[in-house]
């Protein structure tokens, strides 16, 4: 056997599983999501439909405020994990990054258990101020779990990146007489930009699709995988619940191929 | 000056420290918490009511089945993987090129997309053959194609680190044909990336969700499909029992990716 042939070999079982179990899937998805009663139109109804368009505009702002806070939260941390040694250091980014093997419905357990009606937060409130702090099945419940899972994988990519970091740069700002807040402002954070849009790019994309948290907790709330959870099950409309998910896989797919042309990187979401 | 300087630098740095500490105590005081809920005889008393086996024993008689069923799930899919991923990424890197790399994207997808549009395309093509879908090796179908990517991109990792090329060009001057190169020369050179993807896959398998629960039926149940089944109906205490369960058979896995890494041998192959 010649060595071309040989690598087609290799790649056979590869092409078979991969032509039969996603890219036929995929197709006939994209096929039935413009089959139903609305044909085509199901996809402009994503957008057109008021019920769909309002669960579309709360998932886009609610992973929005996800990817903010944790970049901002990673980066504080990110920054003085790389930065400093200290005793318990290693420890610390251990327990750090321990959740990112956590199933989302897992993560939403977590939730209730801080902020559920036996939560931990309750507990708190209620022996401070009388009152019992239970949102662990509100927006608010959701924000933290999302945040949750995504300050891990937030966490390892900011520090890959500040250890990549030039210190010659920052000294020079020094050396020219820059504050440390200045040095951050102006030479640490515009070089951790690439690092900021292709984690915050996982974040987005993982908190837009995030299923297991949303079905533990949102009871309630219209966030765009329930929609489509609910549309298949209890509507039984799966021309809309594909067509939905096709949505919902390219805003996810184009977020992340964007952050790729932007930061060269290699990234993915999961989860 | 100077000593006006370190004792800002001093109250920065314990400002970061507590900052840092909160973050990971959102972390990881749920799941300690979970734990300790496991064993607890009745969570709302707290701890002093007495610690106790029978949730775990409990979770045991409810639902050993989905336990040992995510364990063949898990072995399978990486049985799957490691069949189809080792020759395609050998493939995929000794051909290169854009083709390759155009491979290389699309299985990399399942990635972007949600487990959720994945598992509705998977039933909306394959649905109807009642055998199939009725069967483990139906959501051993979603789990091979969410997991292949990591234990190719993994593999890659390591050809592309140790320079394969000449290896296989070496042992191919000395007359060996192309399958015995690849079983002599690649497989065990490329065994890091082969231990990481698996630990990788067996972790991911063993915690699906998103796919999974679209993808089962009543009688193929795995872990965290029971795991949201439980956090719905059952008591505080036998959810965290399970999901105690659940910590136990991961953290081995996860300690010894952490290993893996530390060693420097996962590379590029890490997310």
């Amino acid at each position: 056997m010649t060595l071309s042939s040989f690598l087609r070999f290799c790649l056979l079982p590869l092409a078979v599983v991969v032509i039969a179990f996603f890219l036929l899937p995929m197709a006939r998805l994209m096929v039935v999501g413009g089959s139903g009663e609305l044909g085509l139109s199901a996809y402009a109804a994503i957008l057109l439909e008021p019920r769909y368009r309002a669960t579309l505009i709360n998932t886009v702002v609610l992973a929005a405020a996800t990817t903010i806070a944790t970049l901002v939260i990673a980066t504080i941390a990110g920054l003085f994990l790389q930065r400093q040694r200290f005793f318990g250091r290693s420890v610390l980014i251990a327990l750090l990054t321990f959740p990112l093997a956590f199933p989302g419905v897992v993560v939403g357990f977590m939730i209730i258990l801080l902020a559920g009606r036996q939560g931990l937060i309750g507990d708190i409130t209620s022996f401070l101020t009388g009152e019992k702090w239970v949102f662990a099945y509100s927006i608010q419940g959701l924000f933290l779990g999302y945040l949750y899972f995504s300050i891990p994988r937030v966490i390892l990519t900011i520090m890959a990146a500040v250890e990549k970091l030039d210190p010659s740069l920052e000294e020079a700002a020094r050396a020219l007489g820059a504050s440390p807040w200045a040095v951050h402002r102006d030479v640490i954070l515009p070089a951790l930009g690439p690092a900021f849009v292709a984690s915050g790019a996982i974040a987005f994309a993982t908190a837009m699709g995030a299923f297991g948290t949303a079905f533990t907790l949102a009871t309630n709330i219209d966030v765009l995988p329930m929609l489509i959870y609910t549309e298949f099950t209890l509507s039984a409309n799966i021309a809309m619940a594909a067509a939905l998910s096709v949505g919902l896989g390219l805003v996810a797919w184009a977020v992340l191929a964007f952050a790729r042309t932007f930061s060269g990187g290699t990234v993915a979401a999961a989860g | 000056m100077s000593a006006k300087r370190t004792a800002s630098a001093r109250l920065i740095f314990a400002g970061q420290l507590t900052f840092t500490l909160l973050v990971a105590a959102f972390l990881i005081v749920p799941a300690v918490l979970s734990m300790m809920a496991g064993v607890t005889a009745n969570y709302f008393r707290g701890i002093r009511s007495g610690v106790t086996l029978d949730w775990v024993m409990q979770v045991w008689e409810l639902y050993a089945d989905t336990i040992g069923r995510s364990f063949l799930i898990a072995l399978s899919a990486l049985a799957v993987t490691l069949v189809v991923g080792i020759p395609a990424a050998y493939a995929l890197h000794v051909r290169g090129g854009r083709l390759s790399r155009l491979v290389e994207e699309i299985i990399t997808l399942p990635l972007a997309v949600p487990g959720l549009a994945i598992a509705l395309a998977l039933l909306l093509t394959y649905g109807g053959f009642g055998e199939f879908r009725r069967s483990w090796t139906f959501i051993l179908a979603g789990h091979v194609i969410f997991t292949l990517p990591f234990m190719v991109r993994s593999v890659m990792a390591v050809f592309a680190a140790i320079d394969i090329k000449t290896l296989d060009e070496g042992a191919s001057s000395l007359g060996a044909s192309p399958w015995r190169r690849f079983r002599d020369v690649i497989v065990p050179n490329a065994r890091p990336g082969i231990l990481a993807g698996s630990l990788m896959v067996v972790t991911l398998s063993l915690g699906e969700f998103n796919l999974t629960w679209m993808l089962h039926t009543p009688l193929t149940k795995t872990l965290p499909v029971g795991l949201a089944d439980s956090y719905a109906s059952m008591r505080l205490e036998v959810a965290s029992a399970y999901t105690l369960v659940f910590f136990i058979m991961i953290i081995p896995l996860l300690i010894a990716m952490q290993l893996l890494a530390d060693r420097g041998v996962m590379g590029r192959g890490r997310r």
